[in-house]
């Protein structure tokens, strides 16, 4: 009786990636005429369970069953068969074509592109989105991107639809908006699961909450008995449960300053200022980790320290030489098909004059192999053979160890990939280097880590900077705006 | 100056086809992202092909050669670049080195030692009735033989394909976003060898053009850069099937001229106007480049 | 020092074996097509032994010769591919470059080595000026290398074809050639009494120093960079990406437009339309089999070198059509991009096991 209203069941989902557990079974029940809301921390695993919901990623262990009935969804296509949509945080649109074009993608036989406008203008009236199928996507403000994604879905005649952080683009009248269509969608006999990890939208909205933290359901049930309180410490977890150690201050007699902002603006290729009139001074001897959602123009700001963006506004003091671990280290860091010795050669490969010494350079690979523990046959192995952690500890060594000590060092998520182990010894690294008196920023979706590393810290909000103090509760509310 | 408008036409015009044929070709192969280098090979198999095909059975088996000349270089293009993942550019210019040397091969095993003229039959114009009555345009433009007809009309036709069918959305959703296109369903590997099959087809006509309705023989790298020409072509029409019919059309009047220019008495060397069509091709990617937009994955290794 | 030693010669022992795989699979790639062509195979190779490396005469005047050539081409196209830049007019260079040595060893008065080294590097700066025009349009118009190269190939030819006729004819205005270069201003020949010139040790020095620049400078070892990964080499080692490229274009074209120097002071003693058989086009071919290392190339050339002058001797003997042994070069770079292409997967897909792939969510 109980499965018939069920819309989407997920019986205990259970994922690793690599050596990394996503997911342990995970169980989620979405009540058909519901909105149901999944709350976490970055890297909680609800983007990956409900890429399992939608047939993206195939789970190691567990069921999904859709009205009931149990499915095997091999692909989003058989998922979109299944009555499943999805709208991705990062839009599966084709920018250079029309709203029209993008909903009749996937179709077969002749393409009337009249049909497909009238599909819309039916979808928009029943809807309510103003939808212009002419207008090409990528004219269109992220808002309507995002609508237009909706009304593929749509189209397809979904009738569960999964929001992976929808709000997370949107302007406040915007995120109403939304908010009070997906209760109507829902009142309409539809279901809609909202992935946030904005707490007082999903208490708004939601029917019920699901919340998951380092890949388990910690918490479920109706929304209307939880509270903001209740659901912070189910996603952040227990006080208790923190084993971070706030580093004190270091004597501010003997640091200078190292980068200095005033007004800094930084705009991404688009154009939008993603970094706004940020100011700040970091000195010597401490560790600045910035925490902040996804997308709230940590990336450009860390970019523009380690002088790898040019700043759009204000000023920016910062030393010639900044070491830089990014995101995308397989393809900003390494030379994948070269030898370890030639990416340790990378560094400052721009200003080098001369010769190389190459036996130099391998006698300092082979040590800064050692010192970081990076597991390769020999320094003449080609990095694209090493694993993922192992090509991270390399970047890391490369860029932390400079041959005479950078002034500074910025990182994003420094420890994502690597054991529990191998990042006990990166933050002893990066406190080492601190010691020494280099300046480190370092960006984590991890909190923990953050707070755990850092010296000072700073919260990043809609490109805004602030630094606030090292209490867990107090950054986690910060970061999710609560504070204000 | 007014009897001579007849032949630079009629020059123009065939001059212009088996650019129009491996251009219309090449566009398509564009749109869904990937450049075919390897166009110039297939145009010189498809001469080669011609060639065997017409010596051996006649006009219609020579086109049928030039098809089938052409899709063989496509097919190795599409196994390597789509199967192995090599790179594009590399592996299309060594088709197109494979293809200068194995066409030189077979002809001089084939048909005895280079510089044999071998003269084999030739299509014949067909005249449009009525059409070809007009005064100066009919003979010019409607007493052409029928690849013409067909090589101009495959610029509308894949100009409508490309607009009002799902297949063609689907293509150039392949060219823009590759990773939208899977999102949606869309068999990306499937198009891609399909259209660089077709546009092998097409380079391959092209040369069959060359051999049967221009030349009437084979010669050793026959293909003389056209298939780079194409290549230029498809950034001068803007990577529209229409635009590409435009500039074929420009290409080849402008190739035209010499015959115009010598017809006059016009002295200068003769270099001058073999070298025009390649300096045109770069002066229109200067200027062509920048006002038109390239689909947004083009060129880039298929993941 | 003693392990170091090992691991050069090992390297070395493993170009070796590379070369003899290579020489296997062209000898038989060439009987089976010989034999699908219906010749005689034994014949054949026996004229593809003797023409090529059979004799002393053979080895130095019909294979050397070839091989000087191909080894400067291939060397050009070879840094110009390491950088990223896809030049595939080491043809039109070298054709520029052999205009720019003639034009300049007929004006100058005859002055020996100074004359000399002047022809030489006014084919060298042709060439380099040559690939300049393909670089300027890259950066400036982001006009495709390979299409603008391609284009000049043209140009070149038909402008040789011109001042051969024009300008630059000799002087009883018979022959489209130019009129033949002083002795005094010629490459001399090495002592063997065959046409192997200093041309050899010209390209000897050019691909030694090119390897070692490759290997040993800082800027060698940027053009890697950016032709390995442009996002990485300006991310991380914080290299003007586009500074670089241009640079290998125009010293590719500079070591191309070398080629045709050499070729015309060392073996033609004049500019004629068909000077190069192709040269810098096979040297792709011979660039891509040597994986692009300078020191690889010299054995590729030397291969390729010895394979067409083979074919000649194979055709007069054999009546086997010389053009089969570009097929067989292209067949083999096919072969050698596929297989690295599938090996390239293979690693990539054993990194993939270990590499965190976790989405955010």
């Amino acid at each position: 009786m109980q499965a018939n209203s069920d819309a989407l069941d997920l019986v205990a989902i259970s994922k690793r990636f690599g050596a990394a557990t996503a997911l342990e079974a995970a169980s989620l029940r979405v009540r058909r005429g519901t909105v149901h809301a999944l709350l976490g921390e970055n890297g909680a695993g609800k983007t990956t369970l409900m890429r399992v919901a939608f047939g993206s990623i195939r789970p190691d262990a567990g069921q999904v069953l859709v009205h009931g009935r149990q499915v095997e969804l091999r692909s989003p296509a058989q998922a979109i068969a299944a009555g499943i949509g999805m709208v991705h945080q990062h839009f599966t649109l084709v920018p250079e074509m029309t709203v029209a074009e993008n909903i009749a993608l996937g179709g077969h036989g002749r393409l009337r592109l009249g049909d497909v406008e009238a599909a819309i203008r039916d979808i928009s009236a029943r809807t309510g989105f103003d939808l212009d199928p002419a207008a090409r996507v990528e004219t269109l403000p992220v808002g309507a991107q995002q609508r237009v994604e909706i009304a593929k879905a749509l189209a397809r005649r979904a009738s569960i639809l999964i929001m992976d952080e929808p709000t997370a683009v949107l302007a406040p009248a915007e995120v109403d908006d939304l908010l009070r269509w997906l209760r109507q969608f829902a009142a309409d006999g539809n279901t809609a699961i909202l992935i946030t990890h904005k707490l007082h939208e999903a208490l708004d909205v939601a029917v019920d909450v699901t919340v998951l933290r380092r890949g388990r359901v910690v918490h479920t049930g109706s929304a209307a008995t939880a509270t903001a309180a209740s659901l912070t410490t189910a996603m952040l977890g227990s006080r208790m449960e923190s084993v971070a150690v706030p580093e004190r201050p270091s004597d501010a007699t003997m640091s200078t300053v190292v980068f200095r902002a005033e007004r800094l603006v930084v705009r991404d290729s688009h154009g939008v200022a993603r970094v706004r009139d940020a100011s700040f001074v970091i000195r010597t001897h401490e560790i600045v980790g910035v925490a902040a959602i996804e997308g709230s123009g940590q990336q450009e700001l860390l970019r523009a320290l380690a002088g790898r963006q040019r700043i759009d506004g204000g000023t920016l003091e910062r030393p010639a030489h900044v070491g830089f671990v990014p995101e995308d280290r397989q393809g900003k860091a390494l030379l994948l098909d070269r030898a370890l010795v030639e990416n340790i050669a990378l560094r400052d490969a721009g200003e080098r004059r001369g010769l190389l010494r190459w036996r130099a350079l391998r006698e300092r690979t082979a040590s800064l192999m050692a010192a970081y523990d990076v597991r390769a046959p020999n320094e003449a192995s080609v990095a694209r053979t090493l694993s993922g952690g192992n090509q991270q500890k390399l970047v890391l060594a490369r860029e932390i160890e400079g041959e005479n000590p950078p002034a500074a060092i910025v990182l994003e998520n420094p420890t994502r990939g690597l054991d529990v182990r191998a990042a006990a010894e990166v933050h002893a690294r990066l406190r080492a280097a601190r010691d020494r008196g280099t300046a480190v920023v370092v960006y984590s979706g991890d909190l923990d880590e953050v707070l755990a590393l850092s010296t000072r810290v700073f919260v990043m909000r809609v490109g805004s900077v602030r630094e606030v103090a090292q209490d867990r509760e107090t950054v986690g509310r910060a970061m999710l705006g609560l504070d204000r | 100056m007014i009897e001579l408008l007849t032949p630079f036409l009629a020059a123009t015009i065939r001059t212009a086809t088996p650019l129009a044929l491996a251009a219309s070709g090449e566009v398509l192969v564009e749109r869904a992202g990937l450049i075919n280098i390897g166009l110039e090979g297939a145009i010189l198999a498809g001469a080669f092909g011609a060639l065997a095909g017409a010596s051996l059975w006649g006009v219609p088996a020579g086109f049928a050669g030039a098809v089938v000349g052409g899709l063989v270089i496509a097919a190795l293009f599409a196994i390597c670049v789509i199967g192995l993942r090599t790179d594009q550019i590399i592996t299309g210019t060594v088709l197109t080195l494979l293809s200068m040397g194995a066409t030189g091969t077979l002809y001089r095993t084939m048909f005895g030692a280079a510089g044999a003229g071998l003269t084999i039959p030739t299509s014949l114009p067909v005249s449009i009735p009525g059409l070809s009555r007009i005064p100066i345009l009919g003979p010019s433009l409607f007493e052409q033989p029928t690849i013409t007809y067909v090589a101009f009309l495959l610029g509308p036709c894949s100009a409508w394909w490309l607009a009002h069918t799902h297949a063609g959305l689907a293509l150039r959703a392949i060219g823009e976003r590759p990773e939208a296109a899977e999102a949606a369903g869309i068999p990306i590997d499937r198009f891609r060898v399909l259209v660089l099959l077709v546009g092998g087809a097409l380079g391959g006509l092209a040369g069959g053009t060359l051999v049967l309705a221009q030349v009437g023989t084979f010669a050793e790298g026959m293909s003389a850069g056209r298939g780079f020409i194409a290549i230029a072509i498809v950034v001068l029409g803007r990577w529209n099937p229409l635009g590409v019919m435009l500039g074929a059309t420009m290409f080849g009047a402008a190739s035209a001229m010499q015959f115009a220019f010598q017809a006059m008495g016009w002295h200068a060397p003769y270099q001058l106007f073999l070298v025009a069509p390649y300096l045109l091709t770069l002066a229109a990617l200067a200027g062509a480049v920048g006002r038109a937009r390239a689909p947004a994955a083009l060129g880039k290794p298929p993941s | 020092m003693i392990p170091g030693l090992v691991g050069v010669v090992l390297v070395r022992l493993r170009s070796v074996g590379y070369a003899l795989l290579s020489i296997v699979a062209i000898v038989a790639l060439t009987a089976l097509l010989v034999s699908l062509g219906g010749y005689d195979v034994v014949r054949a190779l026996r004229a593809l032994w003797l023409g090529s490396v059979g004799s002393p005469y053979a080895l130095t005047s019909a294979t050397l010769v070839r091989a000087v050539p191909l080894a400067l081409t291939g060397c050009a196209v070879a840094i110009a591919f390491r950088a990223g830049v896809f030049n595939i007019g080491a043809e039109g260079q070298l054709l520029v470059g052999a205009a720019g040595a003639t034009a300049i060893a007929l004006a100058v008065p005859p002055l020996g080595v100074g004359a000399l080294l002047l022809a030489l590097m006014a084919g060298a700066a042709a060439g380099a000026a040559w690939a300049g025009i393909a670089a300027f349009l890259r950066t400036r118009f982001g006009v495709l290398e390979v299409i603008s190269t391609i284009m000049l190939n043209f140009v070149a030819l038909y402008g040789v074809s011109y001042v051969v006729r024009g300008p630059l004819q000799e002087p009883t205005h018979a022959y489209p050639q130019t009129a033949s270069i002083a002795q005094a201003v010629r490459l001399p020949l090495l002592p063997g009494g065959g046409r192997l010139h200093v041309g050899l040790v010209v390209a000897v020095i050019v691909i030694a120093v090119a390897g070692w620049a490759m290997r040993h400078t800082a800027a060698g070892f940027r053009v890697l960079a950016v032709g390995e990964s442009p996002a990485a080499a300006a991310s991380a080692g914080l290299i003007d990406t586009r500074a670089v490229s241009t640079g290998a274009f125009i010293v590719s074209g500079a070591i191309a437009g070398l080629a045709g120097a050499v070729e015309v002071l060392g073996v033609t003693y004049a500019l004629y339309e068909n000077l190069s058989p192709g040269y810098g086009y096979t040297a792709i071919a011979v660039a891509l089999l040597a994986g692009l290392d300078p020191w690889r190339v010299s054995l590729a050339a030397l291969l390729f070198a010895a394979l067409e002058a083979g074919a000649g001797a194979m055709q007069r003997d054999a009546g086997v059509p010389a053009t089969l042994v570009a097929t067989i070069e292209a067949l083999i770079v096919l072969a050698v991009i596929a297989f690295q292409a599938q090996r390239a997967r293979r690693t990539a897909d054993a990194g993939i096991v270990g590499t965190m792939q976790i989405p955010r969510g």
